[in-house]
C-alpha cells in the first residue's frame, strides 16, 4: 500500500468575538472537513477559540523572501505615512 | 426492583459503557494512522473517562454505601459489569474500531438528550453536560464512515466488513429489561422504541452516504446489560485493573 502524505492545512482561530481570525499553526488532513476536525482537536483543546478557519496551505499566495527588499524596504523612510504629526487631544486614551 | 435500585443500576450501566470504550480506545494511543487522529482519538477517549468519572462519582452517592469512582472502575470483577458487548470487541483494524464506535454514539446522542429530560437531577446534568461532546463525536465517526465507505475499493471493502461484523452486537442496545422499564416508568427516562427508530434513520442515512450495505436482519449478541460478558472483557480488566488490584490505593 502506498503511504501518500495528506495535504498540509494552515488553521486560523478568533480567540473570542470581535477579534480577528489569527494564523496558530498547521495540520495534515486528507480533506477539508477533516482539516476542520483535526484542526479543532489540535489547537482548540484548552478553549483556545470560538471560530476556526482552515485553508490549504497550496492555496496561499506568499510574497518572495527574494524579492524582500523591493518589498518591504521602501516603506521604511516615509515616516510621513505615520499618523504621528496630529496633536492628541488630553483625555483622549485610545486613538 | 425499586425505583432507586432501578436508578442506581442504570448509572452503572452507562459509566460501564463510557469507562469499557475509552479503556479500548486508550489501547490504540500511540498506534494513530496519522498524528491528528492520534490526537482526536485521545481526545474522545478522554471526554468517555470524564463522562464515566461523573457517573461512577454520581453511582456512589446513589449507592451511599461510600464507593467512589476508583472503586466501581477497578475493584469490580467482570460479571459485575454491564456494558454492552459492542464495546469490550476488541480493536481490531482502525474501520472496525471506527465502525463500533459511530454504531455505539448514533445511539449514545439520542440516549443522551432523551436523559437531559430525566426526573433524576444528578443524571440529567451529567447527560447535558455529555450531549456537546458526543454530537462532535458522532460527527467525526460519521465522516470517517463517509470517507473510507465512499473512500477506494478497498477501504470500501474492508469497512464493510467491519460493518457486518459489528451489526450483531447492534441489538442490545435496544433490549428492554426491567432496569429500562423503571427508569422509564419511574424517572422519566428514555424510550428505547423511539431512540431505535432514530438510530436507524440516522445510520441508514449514513450508510447509505458512505456507498455502503446495511447488514439485514440478523441473530443479535445481548448479555452484556445481565453481566454476561464475551472472552474480552476478562482480557480488558486485567490490564485496566492490573496496578489497583496488585498495589490497592496506589497513588502517584
Amino acid at each position: 500500500m502506498s503511504k501518500q502524505e495528506w495535504p498540509l492545512y494552515e488553521v486560523f482561530i478568533r480567540s473570542k468575538s470581535g477579534l480577528s481570525h489569527r494564523h496558530a499553526g498547521s495540520v495534515h488532513a486528507a480533506d477539508d472537513q477533516m482539516a476542520l476536525d483535526n484542526a479543532r482537536d489540535t489547537y482548540t483543546r484548552r478553549s483556545e477559540g470560538v471560530s476556526l478557519w482552515v485553508v490549504r496551505s497550496d492555496r496561499i499566495i506568499a510574497s518572495d523572501p527574494a524579492e524582500t527588499a523591493a518589498f518591504f524596504e521602501p516603506a521604511e523612510d516615509k515616516i510621513y505615512r505615520h499618523p504621528t504629526f496630529y496633536e492628541i487631544p488630553d483625555g483622549v486614551e485610545n486613538l | 426492583m425499586n425505583r432507586e435500585q432501578a436508578l442506581l443500576a442504570y448509572t452503572l450501566r452507562l459509566a460501564d459503557n463510557a469507562l469499557i470504550l475509552s479503556q479500548r480506545m486508550v489501547e490504540v494511543v500511540a498506534a494513530g494512522p496519522e498524528l491528528e487522529e492520534e490526537l482526536a482519538n485521545a481526545n474522545l477517549a478522554l471526554d468517555f473517562i470524564g463522562q464515566a468519572r461523573m457517573l461512577y462519582t454520581h453511582a456512589g452517592h446513589l449507592e451511599g454505601r461510600g464507593r467512589s469512582e476508583d472503586d466501581f472502575a477497578f475493584m469490580r470483577d467482570e460479571h459485575e459489569f454491564r456494558n454492552l458487548l459492542l464495546l469490550e470487541q476488541p480493536n481490531g483494524h482502525f474501520g472496525d474500531a471506527l465502525v463500533r464506535q459511530y454504531l455505539f454514539e448514533a445511539f449514545y446522542l439520542h440516549l443522551l438528550e432523551s436523559l437531559t429530560q430525566c426526573a433524576d437531577p444528578g443524571l440529567a446534568d451529567i447527560a447535558a453536560r455529555a450531549v456537546k461532546e458526543v454530537k462532535y463525536h458522532l460527527r467525526h465517526c460519521s465522516k470517517w464512515l463517509i470517507r473510507l465507505g465512499d473512500g477506494t475499493e478497498l477501504s470500501h471493502e474492508r469497512v464493510q466488513t467491519s460493518l457486518d461484523e459489528a451489526w450483531r452486537y447492534t441489538g442490545e442496545m435496544f433490549e428492554v429489561d426491567e432496569v429500562d422499564e423503571v427508569m422509564q416508568s419511574e424517572y422519566a427516562g428514555p424510550d428505547l422504541v423511539a431512540i431505535r427508530a432514530l438510530w436507524q434513520s440516522e445510520v441508514t442515512a449514513t450508510v447509505a452516504e458512505a456507498t455502503l450495505t446495511l447488514p439485514g436482519e440478523q441473530w443479535m449478541a445481548s448479555g452484556g446489560k445481565r453481566g454476561q460478558h464475551s472472552e474480552h472483557l476478562g482480557f480488558l480488566l486485567a490490564e485496566m485493573q492490573y496496578l489497583q488490584r496488585s498495589f490497592p490505593g496506589a497513588t502517584w
